[in-house]
C-alpha cells in the first residue's frame, strides 16, 4: 500500500470536518474501551499476565533468528512450505508464483494486515487471479475500494446506512437496513466464493515454533473456511510473529481478544499445522507460509525493538484521543494510531512521515492498555530525537528549542525576558484578560483564546516580598 | 521538613498566584518552604520535542539547585513526572548521575500527592462553596498515580461538591507544543473536554496542571463561555489571598 502519511496534517482537517466519520468514531468508546474494561477484570492477575506476555515476546525478539529457524524446521517437517520475503513486492511475487504453480484462478482471503502492507490484492488481480475478501469488514471495503481504517475493525469508519447503500448499489438487490439482513446478504454472496476458490489466503496472529503452526483468531468463521476448503492455503505474516510454544500462545491469548474487542476469547482460534494428510478429512493439499521482513529485522537489537512485541490488538488506537478524533485513514498507511505512528516511520522511512511521531500529546493512554507493555510514548519521543539528530525539524522549531534552552540555562536573562514578555502579553490581554491572536502561535489562537498572564512573574513578586 | 519549591516556568510567568497558593498549603502542612531563585524550567518542552541534550543540561541544573532538600514539590504533575520518571532516562549512561536522579526523584512530588500522602494535610486553609469538576492531567495520572489525592483533599473541604465528568482521565489536547503544532486537533480535544465539563453543571473546572487549564480555559472562552471558572487545585485548597 502506498504510504501517504506525508499528508497527515491535511487529512486531519478533512477528517475533523467529516460528520459521518465523527459519528462512526463515537462508537469506539462504548464498543472497545468499555468492552475491554469489562473483561480484563476477569483476569485477577492481569498486570502480571501483561508482564509475562511482554517477556514472552522479548524472549523471541532477543533471539529471533533462532526461533524463526526452529519454526521453519517444524513447519517443513509437517508438510508446510516456508518462504522468506524481504519486501512486500517479494510477497506478491511469491504468491503469484504459487498461483501459477497450482493453476489458481480465484482466491478467497481472510483478514491480513500484512497483505495490506504488500498491496497483494492489486498485484494478484494483475497476475490474473480474482481475489475475494471474505472478512465482512474487508469485503465491504473491497466493494467500496477503500483501505482499512483500523487493524481489528477495518470498517469502523463507516456507519450502517453507508453499508446499506453500498450493498444495494453493488449487489443490485433491494436495500436492506437490519444488520442481520445485511450479513445474510453478504454471506450468500460469499459462500460460492469459498466453495470455488482455488486458493485461500490468510494472515497469522502467531507462528508457533515448537509445532510449526500458524495460529489465527477470528470471529466470523471465514478464516476457517479459507484455510481449510481451498486446495492451496497461503498464510502471510511478519517475521516477528513467532512464539516459542503453544503454552506461550495461551498466555498471549488471554490478552489479545480482551484487549482487542473486549471478548474473553474470539469465536474461533484456529491452529493450522501442516498440509492435509491421507487420512485427514479436510485441509489444504498445499500449505505455504510466507514470512515478511519489510524492515522489521532492522529494528532487532535497536532502541526501537520493543515495537516488535506488538500483537496487533488495536487497544492503543481505541484508547488514543487522537485516533478517536480522526480515525485511521488520516495516518496514511496500513497501521494507524500510536502503533502506526511508530511503525509507519520505522518501516517506511522517517522522512516520509514527519508528522506521525509528533502528532501525539504523549498522554500515555496507549501504554497503559498495551497488552505487551510497549512504551509507545517513549518510542514516539525517540523518533522525535532522531528527527532532531538528523536535522529533520524545521529551522524555526530548532531555533525556538535552542533559544528556550539557552534562556532556561541563563537565569538572569531568563528573568528579564519573562518579566517583559508577561507584561506585554498582559497588556495585550486587555480587560477580558484574553489574547485572541498570538504571533507565531496561530495554531493555538485559531481555535482558542489565550488567557493572559497576570502581569508580574512569580519570581518578581517573591523577591519583592522577601525584601520587605 | 525542608521543602524545595519548584514553581514551574508556566506558573512563574502566567499565574504566580498558583505558586503562592501552593506555598501557603505547604506551610499549612508545617513545611519550611524554600524557593531557589535561579530555577527556570524542568526541560520538558525540549525533551518532548526530541532535544535531549538541552533537557539533560536542565536536569543537571535542577540537581544542583534542589538536591539538598528533604523534598521537592511542584504544582504540576507533568513537571514532577519529568523529574521523577524522565531525568533518570536522560542520565542513564552515567551511573553516578543516574543514582542522584533516582534519589532526588524519589523525594520529588506533585503538590496534591505530597499534601495527601507525605505531609498529610488534614485541614485546608481555604474555603470553597459549590460544585466543581476535576480534570486529571495525563502525566500526573499515568506517571505518578495522582488520582485519589486531589479528590481526597477537595472532599475534606466542607463546602465542596465534586461532580465527576465523564472521561475525566482523557487528555484535554494540550500536550505542550502539540497545542500549537497540531492546533486543530488540539482544539477538538479541548472541545470534547469542554462538553464533558459543561454536562456536569459544576460551574468550576479544577485541575493540577496549568498547561491543561490554559488550554481548557482558552477553548471555553472562545466558545463564548465567560462564566465557568477555571482554577488550579492549589487555588481552591488554599483559597484566595487576603
Ligand atoms: S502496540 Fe500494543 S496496544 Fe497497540 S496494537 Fe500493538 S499490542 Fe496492541
Amino acid at each position: 500500500m502506498k504510504n501517504n502519511s506525508i499528508n497527515f496534517k491535511r487529512q486531519v482537517t478533512i477528517k475533523l470536518a467529516d460528520v459521518k466519520l465523527q459519528s462512526a468514531l463515537s462508537r469506539l468508546q462504548s464498543r472497545f474501551v468499555e468492552g475491554r474494561a469489562a473483561v480484563i477484570s476477569e483476569i485477577s492477575d492481569f498486570e502480571e499476565t501483561r508482564t509475562a506476555a511482554a517477556a514472552i515476546r522479548d524472549r523471541v525478539l532477543n533471539d529471533l533468528e533462532h526461533w524463526l529457524m526452529h519454526f521453519e524446521q517444524q513447519a517443513t517437517a509437517r508438510g508446510a512450505i516456508v518462504h522468506w520475503a524481504e519486501t512486500g513486492a517479494d510477497v506478491n511475487r511469491i504468491v503469484a508464483e504459487i498461483a501459477v504453480q497450482h493453476g489458481v484462478r480465484t482466491a478467497a482471503k481472510s483478514k491480513s494486515m500484512v497483505s495490506e502492507e504488500c498491496g497483494l490484492n492489486d498485484a494478484l488481480e494483475l497476475a490474473g487471479v480474482t481475489v475475494m475478501e471474505t472478512d465482512l469488514g474487508e469485503y465491504i471495503l473491497q466493494l467500496a475500494h477503500e483501505a482499512p481504517s483500523h487493524i481489528v475493525a477495518p470498517v469502523v469508519h463507516k456507519n450502517k446506512e453507508e453499508i446499506s447503500d453500498l450493498f444495494a448499489e453493488k449487489h443490485q438487490l433491494p436495500r436492506k437496513t437490519g444488520i442481520a439482513e445485511l450479513c445474510r446478504e453478504a454471506r450468500e454472496i460469499l459462500r460460492p466464493a469459498f466453495l470455488n476458490a482455488d486458493m485461500g489466503i490468510s494472515g497469522a496472529n502467531f507462528l508457533v515454533a515448537e509445532t510449526g503452526s500458524a495460529l489465527i483468531v477470528t470471529n466470523e468463521g471465514n478464516g476457517r473456511l479459507v484455510t481449510t476448503l481451498p486446495r492451496v492455503h497461503v498464510a502471510i505474516t511478519g517475521i516477528e510473529k513467532v512464539v516459542p510454544t503453544l503454552e506461550d500462545v495461551t498466555t498471549l491469548l488471554r490478552l489479545l481478544p480482551r484487549s482487542a474487542t473486549g471478548q474473553s476469547i474470539t469465536n474461533y482460534v484456529s491452529v493450522l499445522t501442516g498440509n492435509k494428510n491421507k487420512d485427514d478429512h479436510d485441509g489444504p493439499e498445499h500449505f505455504h507460509i510466507i514470512l515478511l521482513d519489510n524492515g522489521r529485522s532492522s529494528l532487532v537489537g535497536s532502541e526501537m525493538q520493543e515495537m516488535l512485541r506488538c500483537i496487533r490488538c488495536g487497544a492503543c488506537m481505541n484508547h488514543c484521543p487522537v485516533y478517536q478524533n480522526i480515525g485511521g485513514h488520516a495516518y496514511g498507511w496500513v497501521y494507524p494510531g500510536p502503533m502506526g505512528s511508530i511503525l509507519t516511520p520505522l518501516l517506511g522511512g522517517l522522512e516520509k512521515s514527519p508528522d506521525l511521531p509528533n502528532a501525539s500529546t504523549l498522554c500515555g493512554a496507549c501504554a497503559v492498555v498495551c497488552p505487551v507493555k510497549i512504551p509507545l510514548p517513549d518510542l514516539l519521543r525517540k523518533l522525535r530525537e532522531k528527527q532532531m539528530e538528523r536535522g529533520m525539524k524545521s529551522r524555526r522549531e530548532t531555533f525556538m528549542l535552542k533559544a528556550w534552552a539557552w534562556l532556561a540555562l541563563h537565569p538572569p536573562v531568563y528573568a528579564l525576558a519573562t518579566k517583559f514578555g508577561v507584561r506585554a502579553m498582559s497588556l495585550l490581554g486587555g480587560k477580558n484578560k484574553l489574547l485572541h491572536t498570538l504571533p507565531g502561535a496561530s495554531g493555538w489562537t485559531d481555535g482558542r483564546d489565550f488567557p493572559a498572564p497576570e502581569g508580574l512573574t512569580f519570581r518578581e513578586i517573591y523577591q519583592r516580598r522577601n525584601r520587605q | 521538613m525542608r521543602v524545595g519549591f519548584f514553581v514551574t516556568c508556566l506558573v512563574d510567568s502566567m499565574r504566580p498566584r498558583i505558586g503562592f497558593a501552593a506555598i501557603r498549603l505547604l506551610e499549612a502542612a508545617g513545611c519550611e518552604v524554600i524557593v531557589p531563585e535561579q530555577q527556570t524550567c524542568c526541560g520538558q518542552p525540549g525533551y518532548n520535542s526530541g532535544d535531549r541534550k538541552s533537557a539533560k543540561a536542565m536536569a543537571l541544573k535542577f540537581l544542583a539547585e534542589f538536591e539538598a532538600f528533604d523534598y521537592v514539590v511542584l504544582p504540576s504533575g507533568s513537571c514532577a513526572g519529568m523529574i521523577r520518571v524522565h531525568y533518570p532516562d536522560l542520565c542513564k549512561d552515567d551511573p553516578a548521575l543516574l543514582a542522584r536522579c533516582i534519589a532526588v526523584g524519589a523525594r520529588t512530588f506533585e503538590l496534591t500527592d505530597f499534601l495527601a500522602n507525605i505531609a498529610k494535610l488534614k485541614k485546608m486553609p481555604g474555603t470553597f462553596q459549590g460544585a466543581l469538576t476535576y480534570h486529571d492531567s495525563c502525566s500526573g495520572l499515568r506517571e505518578l498515580d495522582v488520582y485519589k489525592q486531589p479528590r481526597a483533599l477537595l472532599a475534606s473541604m466542607p463546602g465542596v461538591a465534586i461532580n465527576e465528568m465523564v472521561e475525566s482521565t482523557t487528555c484535554c489536547g494540550f500536550g505542550g507544543t502539540f497545542s500549537v503544532k497540531y492546533g486543530e486537533l488540539s482544539t477538538r480535544m479541548a472541545d470534547n473536554k469542554c462538553q464533558h465539563i459543561a454536562a456536569t453543571h459544576a460551574g468550576t473546572i479544577v485541575g493540577g496542571d496549568l498547561g491543561c487549564l490554559l488550554n481548557i480555559e482558552g477553548r471555553l472562552r472562545r466558545n463564548g463561555d465567560s462564566t465557568t471558572r477555571v482554577m488550579h487545585i492549589a487555588e481552591v485548597l488554599a483559597g484566595t489571598e487576603k
